[in-house]
Formats: structure tokens, C-alpha cells, sequence
């Protein structure tokens, strides 16, 4: 196994009862790079996240995060990780401070580095003047940029985002996917985006496919579009999953 | 530096829930009146039909109001138990559990410290319904309002362990109300916490068994007997064996590998 990936997943099945979600499913994402994973409803999307993050146990297959598998050592990998649901998972009822400083206490950071750390991805997000208002208050793009920063707090070397700009606003949605794109560059982030929505690839991105719990896909988008012989993203996306059709 | 990580995010969880508590004033609001209603009307409907021989701890006749009030501390505390479990749910269906679940924490700190969490506010919501009984007159010795706060949390955690058990199964929140039914009113009632023991005797073996080993009952007697400066070690124990099968249960439930996460599909 590639110990230098940030994210290695490696021969990863599996099923619910029997029905099988994923499929010897295996990818590597290197730091700095910004992974989309693209796949139809049902495609096994939510069920990889879950099975990085742990929720779900990994019994075929392996899954690394930074060199440490998230199985035998489950909160090495954890402390590596930061995660966007894809349904918000702040508590309305708590200011936007209160809900940062939660996930700053769960990580066992000191008051004073949390508060720091608080105000500097706060401000990156240019979210820090809103800081004192309740998360009911916040319109949902402001939300975003709030678990965007809530998962930055502790420094995570990789970023994992379930679709997280399904339901928002075109320009809510761009700020968003911009953010996301500078960070893995400027902070070497690895990031795994869930989508199904093309628009939200850059050039110089890499895609995964995903479909029927088989990944259909990986490279970079050039990678892609060649094996495919298609000209846009697109094209590809819709013969890999649908090719009988196409 | 490891044991300052788990005090930071122990003190995080139980801050978090408190807060929440006192700032849904009609979550408060609720979580007193049910009691004050049994104890101001349930109660002194019975107070003439019921006639109440003198046992341990009481060592006088006492009013059936008095009787009653362990059981409606154990009826709050089994109420918030239920109801810390019900927001799990609720959070695992909305999600904001999985960012518990995803913190570099074992698992079974993390359930423990939730756990801990509700059963402060329980204790809090107890303390204010004895602030209020005692102005009805219904007053404890001084002692035992400090003897009752250490088995508040033992009792606390264990009802607290049986409904975060019984939420590592529930894999919807409208399933829920089906336990609510099935768990909280049958361990009421089935229980000393209206009646005595024997009492129950003369009426039906079946009901006395039943709540004689019905867990709700040894809280509510250990609570009963702290009132009044006594430790009740039998209910102690029995308590405290609960709670560790409740609580090894529930950390099974909700551990990937074992548990019935990977069934349900959800954290």
C-alpha cells in the first residue's frame, strides 16, 4: 500500500444483507489533489463515505487515511480526517461559536487554540462577523461555509464533502466549489468530493466514476475523456453508466 | 495530553446538552409538569383510597404524596432517558451524530460522556421538582437531598444506558413512539413507584414479580431510601448491574463491527 496517499482505498466491497452496494472498489488520493466522485443515485457514493469515516464497518477490503488503516486504528485515521455531511449537522439552536467550539472540544483542543482557529478559517470564510448568530439565522450557503470551516478546525489532511452544495443557490455554489479547489492547492488537502453534479469538475481535477458499486473510472479528467473518447465530461459520465444506452 | 482530549470533549458533550436544556425553555417546562401533575392531581386524588402501612424508610404514616414523589424523580429520570435517546435518534437521522461519531474518540467514551451528559440534566430537572414538592409540603431531611444527588447518577445512567440500548435499535424516529409504549409505560407501572410491594401482592403474583424485578423499581426504591439518608445496598447493587448490562449492550449496538449500525444503515 501506497503510504505516501492520503487516502488509499483498496479492494473495498460491500453489502447490505444481500444486496452488494460496492464492489472491489479501490482509488488513491495524494495530498493537494481534489478528487471528484462522480456516480448516479444508488451508485454506492454515500455507503464509501460511510465506510471511511467509519460509521460502517470495512470487512472486504482496506482503507488507509494518511498510512493508518481506519480499521486497526480507527482514531489516528479519524484525527486525519474532516467530513462534510451531506445533510447539515449543526445544531440550529446553538450560535455559530458554540457549534465550532464543540467540534474543537470533541477534538480536544485548548480553549485558546480553538478560538484561534475558530476566527482563522471563520475568516477565510468571511463568516467571523457572523460568529455570534444562531445557525437558524444563516442562510444555507452560509451553513456550508460554517461545516467547511468546522471541518478544517483540526487541521485534516484529507477533506471528504457529500455532496455538500446540493440545495444551495448557483453563487453559493460556486464560492463553494472555488473554496474547496484553493484549499487543496494552498494547504496540500486531499479532497474527496461526492457529486453528480459536472459543473463542479475543474480541468485539473481527478474523477472517480462510480456505478453499481464499481468504479467505472479514475484519472485525471483527460484520463478520462480519452478512455472514453468523448469530448466532455459529460459524454463520459453518461456512457459509463449508462452504456448500454449511449 | 490524551487525558486532557477526553476531559476537553467529555466537558464539550455535557455543555452542549446543558445548554440545549436550559435554552428550550419548553422542553423544561414539559419535563416538570408531567410530574407536578401526578404529584398535585394523580396524587391527591389517591391519597384517600390508598392507605399506607408503615415500611422502611418511613418510619411514621406518611401522606400517599409522599410515597409517590421517589417515583416521579425515577418517573423524570426514566422520561429524560427516553428522551436523550430519542434525540439520538433524531440526530442520527438528521445527522449531527455522525460528527460525534467521526471524532477521534472510542466509542464507548463518546456514548459514555452523552450518557453523563442527560443524566446531569435529568439530576437538574429532579432538584428543581424537589424545590417545588417541598413547598407542598413535602419536605425530605436536609441530608437526604445531598444522600439522593450520587444515586440520581447512578439511576440517571442507568435508565439513561437502557434508552441509549433501545436507540442502537430504533432505526426511525416514528418507531420510537411504539417503545415509548412498550418500555416506559409498562416499567412505570409495573413498578413501586405508585404502589408498594406488597401491596401488589394481595392483588396479583404475577404484577408483584414483575416489579420486583423491574429495574425501574430498585432505582426508584434506592432513590426512595436516600431521601431519607439510607442506602438501600440490595437496590444499589441491582442498579448498579443494570446499568452495566444496559450500558456493555448499548456500546455493542452502536460499535460497527458488532452492532446493528452496518444493518440499519446509519450512524
Amino acid at each position: 500500500m501506497n503510504s505516501s496517499a492520503a487516502l488509499s482505498v483498496e479492494a473495498l466491497s460491500f453489502s447490505y444483507g444481500g444486496k452488494k452496494a460496492l464492489n472491489q472498489v479501490g482509488f488513491k488520493i495524494q495530498p493537494g489533489e481534489c478528487t471528484i466522485l462522480l456516480g448516479p443515485n444508488g451508485a454506492g457514493k454515500s455507503t464509501l463515505f460511510s465506510l471511511i469515516t467509519r460509521l460502517y464497518d470495512t470487512r472486504d477490503g482496506r482503507i488507509e487515511l494518511c498510512g493508518f488503516d481506519i480499521k486497526q486504528q480507527t482514531r489516528l485515521a479519524l484525527a486525519k480526517l474532516g467530513v462534510v455531511f451531506q445533510q447539515t449537522t449543526l445544531d440550529m439552536d446553538l450560535t455559530v461559536m458554540q457549534n465550532l467550539r464543540y467540534h474543537t472540544a470533541l477534538h480536544g483542543m485548548g480553549r485558546k487554540q480553538a478560538t484561534q482557529r475558530i476566527q482563522q478559517e471563520l475568516e477565510r470564510l468571511a463568516m467571523y462577523d457572523r460568529r455570534a448568530e444562531k445557525v437558524r439565522q444563516l442562510n444555507g450557503g452560509h451553513r456550508r461555509r460554517v461545516e467547511i470551516a468546522r471541518a478544517l478546525l483540526h487541521k485534516p489532511a484529507v477533506l471528504l464533502l457529500d455532496e455538500p452544495t446540493v440545495g444551495l443557490d448557483v453563487p453559493s455554489r460556486l464560492s463553494i466549489v472555488d473554496y474547496v479547489h484553493h484549499l487543496a492547492v494552498e494547504e496540500k488537502l486531499a479532497v474527496l468530493w461526492a457529486s453528480h453534479l459536472i459543473d463542479e469538475i475543474y480541468p485539473g481535477d481527478h474523477v472517480i466514476v462510480l456505478d453499481k458499486g464499481q468504479v467505472k473510472a479514475n484519472g485525471t479528467v483527460d484520463e478520462v475523456l480519452n478512455a472514453t473518447k468523448t469530448p466532455t465530461i459529460k459524454d463520459a459520465f453518461y456512457i459509463l453508466t449508462q452504456g448500454e444506452q449511449a | 495530553m490524551k487525558l486532557l482530549h477526553y476531559w476537553r470533549a467529555m466537558w464539550g458533550i455535557i455543555w452542549r446538552e446543558l445548554w440545549r436544556f436550559v435554552t428550550q425553555r419548553e422542553r423544561f417546562i414539559s419535563a416538570l409538569v408531567r410530574p407536578l401533575v401526578w404529584l398535585f392531581v394523580f396524587a391527591a386524588g389517591f391519597r384517600a383510597a390508598l392507605g399506607l402501612a408503615i415500611t422502611p424508610p418511613y418510619e411514621t404514616y406518611i401522606l400517599y404524596e409522599v410515597y409517590i414523589t421517589p417515583g416521579l424523580i425515577g418517573m423524570i429520570q426514566l422520561f429524560n432517558g427516553m428522551q436523550s435517546s430519542l434525540s439520538m435518534v433524531y440526530d442520527r437521522e438528521m445527522g449531527s451524530m455522525r460528527i460525534l461519531m467521526v471524532c477521534p474518540l472510542p466509542r464507548w467514551f463518546l456514548l459514555l460522556s452523552k450518557l453523563l451528559a442527560g443524566t446531569g440534566v435529568s439530576i437538574l430537572q429532579v432538584y428543581v421538582f424537589l424545590a417545588i414538592a417541598w413547598f407542598y409540603d413535602i419536605q425530605a431531611p436536609w441530608q437526604g437531598y445531598l444522600w439522593v444527588m450520587p444515586v440520581l447518577l447512578l439511576s440517571g445512567l442507568m435508565l439513561g444506558a437502557l434508552g441509549l440500548l433501545l436507540s442502537s435499535f430504533i432505526k426511525q424516529l416514528e418507531n420510537f413512539a411504539g417503545v415509548m409504549n412498550f418500555v416506559i409505560f409498562p416499567m412505570f407501572f409495573m413498578s413501586t413507584a405508585l404502589y408498594p410491594l406488597w401491596k401488589m401482592k394481595e392483588s396479583s403474583m404475577l404484577l408483584y414479580h414483575l416489579a420486583h424485578y423491574n429495574p425501574f423499581s430498585r432505582a426508584v426504591e434506592l432513590i426512595r431510601f436516600a431521601l431519607y439518608g439510607q442506602l438501600n445496598s440490595q437496590a444499589f447493587i441491582y442498579t448498579l448491574v443494570a446499568f452495566i448490562v444496559f450500558m456493555t449492550a448499548a456500546i455493542i449496538g452502536y460499535n460497527p463491527s458488532k452492532g446493528m449500525m452496518t444493518r440499519k444503515g446509519g450512524a
